[in-house]
C-alpha cells in the first residue's frame, strides 16, 4: 500500500509539520522540487547533508529527514565547506537566502565558487529579508519597497547567477517557483556535477515583498514572477530596455573543472601513504 | 621512542595538534600566528589530512565546526582581530556542543595594535566574548614544551566535554625556540558515537551537567543541528523559557560541575609562603627567579601557575589566599585576570596586579621589585 | 485520485494557479485553521502530471498515479 499523501512528504520530519512557513511561502515548493531533483540523480538520501545559514529560507534543512546543519547569518558556506573537505564523500546541499548568501555572506559565496567545491548551493531568492520582517536586500529591484526603503529602494541590485558564474562556480542555473520542472531538473544537474553548483531561485515571499509591493496575495506574487520571467536564450536577443524589470532564467554556466577536494585528495596521496583521513576522530593513534 | 627537538613554540603547537590526531585545519593568516597554518599546510598532507586557506577568521571558525561534525578533529589559529571575527561562531560551538580547538597566540591590542609583540590582551574575550552564557575552557602555555601539550590536551578536553578550547597563547611563547621533548606514549581522547537505537534518537538528550557521544553526520543519525535553542531532539524550541533554560544551564553546568577534573595549577614553595605570585602563560617565565632570589633574602615567596584560566580555579586560589597575605599577579595587559583572583581571595589577601603592555615581557626584577615593596 | 491533506493545506491556491487542467477551484469548507481549502472540482481533466504535487508548498497534495 502506498501511503495517500505527498509523494515529498516521506523526505520530511513529520513531527514537525505544518512548517513554519507563511501561506504561499515559496520556500516548501523549493523543497519539494529539490527532493524531485534528487530522485532524478542515483544519490541516497541518507548520505546528503544540509547546511544552511540564518533566515526563513535557511529554515528548510530543519524539515528534512537527514543529517543538517542550520548555522548562523551568511556563514552557511564556511561550514559546508568544512564538512565537505572533512568528508567528501559526504552529497553536501547548502539551502541559503538573497540576504544570508550576496549580503553577510557574499565574501563566502564567491570564494567557495572560486574553490569550486563541490556543494549544491540553493540560493531561494525573494528580493527582501523575509525573517526579520521585510527589509530590502542586496537583490531588492530598484524602486522597490521594504521596511528600510520606504521610498523605494535606490541600490543597484546584484545579479547572483552571473556574480557567481564570474566567480568561477562550474554550474549556475536560475529558475523560479513558477517553474518546478525546470527548477528541479537544474537541482538535479546541481547535484550531478562535480563542483560547485548555484541554483538561484526566484521566489515569492508574500507576507512582506508582496504586501510592501502591491501584490496582496501569493498568488498574485506568483503571477508576477511567471510574467516577468523570460528564457535566457530569448533574452540574449533583447536589449536593455526590453529587459527592464525582467528574470532571466536558464543556464548560466555549465563548465566541470578542478574541484578542491579532489585537489585536497591529490595532494594527500602525494605525501602520504595513507588514505585520505576520514571521520579520524573516532580512530585511536596507530 | 621519545624525539627530541629544538623547535619554535608555533611548531610544537602544530605538532601537538599533528599528535593529538587533528586531520583538519582552516585558517586565516595573522601574526604572530601564521607559522601554526604554515606547519599545517606543510604536515597535514603528510598525514592524510586536509588544509584549507580560508577567505577570513569567520570562515575558518565556520569551517573547523563543519569539519568537527564530518568526525574530524579539526583547529584553526589565530591572534587578536581574528579571534574578534570569530566570536559568533564560537558561540554557535558552544551552543551545538562542536568540538573544536582554536589557538590564538595574542599580540598587543586593541585593533591592530601590536602585530608582532606580545600581550595577553584576550584573557577576558576568551571568557565573554560570544554574547550569551557559556562556560570555556581555555588553556596558557608558559613554555614551547607547554604549548605541544596544551594543544594535546585542548583536543582531549574539547572531546571529553564536546566544547570548543582555547588554547591562550602569547607571541613570546608562539615565537621562541626551545627544547621539545615528544613523548611516545600520548593519551589521546577519542570521540564517542551513540549506539545505534530503534525508535527515536534524542541527540541531545544528556544528563544535567554532561554531554552525550556525538555521531558524525553521514553516520545514519540523521540529526540536526541548530544554533538556535533546542530540545533534546535537536529541534528549535525557540520561546519555551524551561527549553532554553535547561539547555544553557546544561551547557554551563557540564564544565563548571567538572572544574576540579578540568583545573589545573602548579604550586610551588606555597605552604609556608605569605607572599604567592599568581601567573597565568609567559609571565611565568620570570617568576621563578624573582621567587628566588626573595627567598635567598628570607622573604617567604611562592608561586601558583594556572594552566588553565578557564574555567577558572577558585578553590586553588581561595586556598591560598587564606595562608598567604598578599598575592601578585603580573600580567601582560592592564589587568584582566587579576579581578578575578581578587574575586576568588575573597579578600582575605591583598591583591596586587603589575599589568605590562607595551609588548615585553615583565622582567624577574619588575616582579622581585613588587616582592620587597610589600615585604616593607 | 486527489487528496488533499486539510492538516497541512494553508490555502494558497498556488494548486489552482498551476493546474494546467484548471481541476481545481476553492471550497467553502475552512480546515481547523479557517484556511479555505481548495478541492479538485473538475477530477476527471486530471493527467496526472503531477505538478500541483510539486508546486504545493505545503506537501498538501496527494495525486493517485497508477493502482499498485
Ligand atoms: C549576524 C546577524 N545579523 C543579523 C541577523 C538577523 N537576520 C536574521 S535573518 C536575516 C535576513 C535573512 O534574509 P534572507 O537570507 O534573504 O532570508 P529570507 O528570510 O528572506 O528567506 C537577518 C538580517 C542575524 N541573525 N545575524
Ligand atoms: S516571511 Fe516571507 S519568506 Fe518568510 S516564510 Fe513568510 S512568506 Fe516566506
Ligand atoms: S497549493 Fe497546497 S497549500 Fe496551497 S492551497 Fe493548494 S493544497 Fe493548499
Ligand atoms: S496532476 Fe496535473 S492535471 Fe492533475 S490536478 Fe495536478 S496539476 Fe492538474
Ligand atoms: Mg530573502
Amino acid at each position: 500500500m502506498v501511503e495517500k499523501e505527498s509523494p515529498y512528504k516521506k523526505y520530511l520530519r513529520e513531527e514537525r509539520l505544518p512548517h513554519i512557513f507563511c501561506p504561499g511561502c515559496g520556500n516548501g515548493t523549493v523543497m519539494s522540487t529539490f527532493f524531485k531533483g534528487l530522485e532524478g540523480t542515483d544519490i541516497d538520501f541518507e548520505n546528503v547533508a544540509m547546511v544552511s545559514g540564518i533566515g526563513c529560507s535557511s529554515r528548510i534543512p530543519g524539515y528534512a529527514k537527514c543529517d543538517s546543519l542550520h548555522t548562523t547569518h551568511g556563514r552557511a558556506l564556511s561550514f559546508a565547506t568544512g564538512l565537505k573537505v572533512g568528508n567528501p564523500d559526504l552529497d553536501v546541499v547548502v539551502f541559503t537566502g538573497d540576504g544570508d548568501a550576496a549580503s553577510i555572506g557574499g565574501n563566502h559565496l564567491i570564494h567557495a565558487a572560486r574553490r569550486n567545491i563541490n556543494l549544491t548551493v540553493i540560493c531561494i531568492n525573494n528580493n527582501i529579508y523575509g525573517m526579520t520582517g521585510g527589509q530590502i536586500s542586496p537583490t531588492s529591484p530598484k524602486g522597490s519597497f521594504g521596511t528600510t526603503a520606504p521610498y523605494g529602494s535606490r541600490d543597484m541590485p546584484f545579479n547572483l547567477a552571473e556574480l557567481v558564474s564570474a566567480a568561477g562556480a562550474s554550474y549556475v542555473a536560475r529558475w523560479t517557483t513558477t517553474h518546478p520542472l525546470q527548477l528541479s531538473k537544474a537541482i538535479q544537474k546541481g547535484l550531478e556535477n562535480d563542483g560547485f553548483s548555484f541554483i538561484e531561485v526566484v521566489s515569492q515571499c508574500p507576507t512582506y515583498f508582496g504586501r510592501k509591493n502591491k501584490m496582496k496575495t501569493p498568488l498574485q506574487m506568483f503571477e508576477w514572477i511567471k510574467e516577468n520571467s523570460i528564457n535566457k536564450r530569448r533574452a540574449e536577443k533583447m536589449d536593455e530596455a526590453e529587459l527592464e524589470g525582467k528574470i532571466i532564467v536558464g543556464e548560466f554556466a555549465n563548465n566541470p573543472h578542478a574541484e578542491l577536494t579532489d585537489n585536497i585528495k591529490k595532494l594527500a596521496e602525494e605525501n602520504s601513504d595513507k588514505p585520505l583521513a576520514i571521520k579520524s576522530a573516532f580512530e585511536e593513534l596507530d | 621512542m621519545v624525539e627530541e627537538r629544538f623547535v619554535q613554540g608555533n611548531e610544537a603547537c602544530a605538532l601537538g595538534a599533528i599528535a593529538a590526531n587533528c586531520r583538519f585545519f582552516a585558517g586565516y593568516p595573522i601574526t604572530p600566528s601564521t607559522e601554526i597554518a604554515e606547519q599545517m599546510s606543510i604536515l597535514l598532507p603528510k598525514y592524510g589530512g586536509s588544509f584549507v586557506q580560508m577567505e577570513d577568521e569567520i570562515a575558518s571558525a565556520g569551517a573547523i565546526i563543519g569539519a568537527s561534525w564530518s568526525g574530524m578533529k579539526a583547529m584553526t589559529a589565530t591572534s587578536g582581530p581574528g579571534i574578534s571575527l570569530m566570536q559568533e561562531n564560537i558561540g554557535y560551538g558552544f551552543i551545538t556542543e562542536t568540538p573544536i580547538v582554536i589557538i590564538n597566540v595574542q599580540r598587543g591590542s586593541p585593533s591592530t595594535g601590536q602585530p608582532t609583540m606580545s600581550a595577553q590582551a584576550d584573557m577576558m574575550q576568551v571568557r565573554w566574548g560570544s554574547h550569551g552564557d557559556y562556560e570555556p575552557i581555555a588553556l596558557a602555555p608558559s613554555s614551547v614544551q607547554e604549548f605541544f601539550d596544551f594543544t594535546i590536551k585542548a583536543f582531549n578536553l574539547a572531546e571529553e566535554y564536546r566544547v570548543p578550547v582555547t588554547v591562550l597563547a602569547d607571541e613570546v611563547v608562539g615565537h621562541m625556540r626551545e627544547k621539545l621533548i615528544i613523548p611516545d606514549d600520548i593519551e589521546i581522547v577519542t570521540r564517542k558515537r551513540p549506539e545505534k537505537v530503534d525508535g527515536q534518537y534524542l541527540p541531545f538528550d544528556a544528563p544535567c551537567d554532561g554531554t552525550t557521544p556525538m555521531p558524525a553526520f553521514g553516520d545514519g543519525f540523521n540529526i540536526h543541528v541548530t544554533g538556535l535553542t533546542h530540545d533534546e531532539r535537536g529541534y528549535p524550541d525557540t520561546n519555551d523559557p524551561d527549553t532554553h533554560t535547561k539547555l544553557v544551564e546544561r551547557l554551563c553546568n557540564k564544565v563548571l560541575m567538572h572544574r576540579k577534573d578540568i583545573c589545573s595549577v602548579k604550586k610551588e614553595n606555597c605552604d609556608d609562603a605569605d607572599i604567592v605570585i599568581v601567573s597565568c602563560g609567559s609571565p611565568y617565565r620570570s617568576v621563578g627567579a624573582a621567587m628566588k632570589k626573595a627567598r635567598e633574602e628570607g622573604i617567604k615567596v611562592g608561586s601558583l601557575k594556572i594552566d588553565t584560566p578557564w574555567p577558572f580555579p577558585e578553590e586553588e586560589i581561595a586556598e591560598i589566599a587564606k595562608t598567604a597575605s598578599d598575592i601578585i599577579v603580573p600580567e601582560m595587559n592592564l589587568g584582566q585576570i587579576v579581578h578575578e583572583v581578587e574575586r576568588a581571595a575573597h579578600g582575605e589577601a591583598n591583591v596586587h596586579l603589575i599589568g605590562k603592555i607595551g609588548g615585553i615581557l615583565h622582567k624577574p626584577d619588575e616582579i622581585y621589585d613588587k616582592i620587597k615593596e610589600i615585604n616593607g | 485520485m486527489i487528496i488533499i491533506d486539510s492538516k497541512l493545506c494553508k490555502g494558497c491556491d498556488i494548486c489552482i494557479a498551476t493546474c494546467p487542467k484548471n481541476v481545481y477551484s476553492k471550497s467553502d469548507k475552512v480546515n481547523t485553521k479557517n484556511v479555505y481549502l481548495p478541492f479538485p472540482e473538475h477530477e476527471e481533466g486530471c493527467t496526472k502530471c503531477g505538478l500541483c504535487e510539486l508546486s504545493c508548498p505545503d506537501q498538501a497534495i496527494y495525486v493517485e498515479k497508477e493502482v499498485e
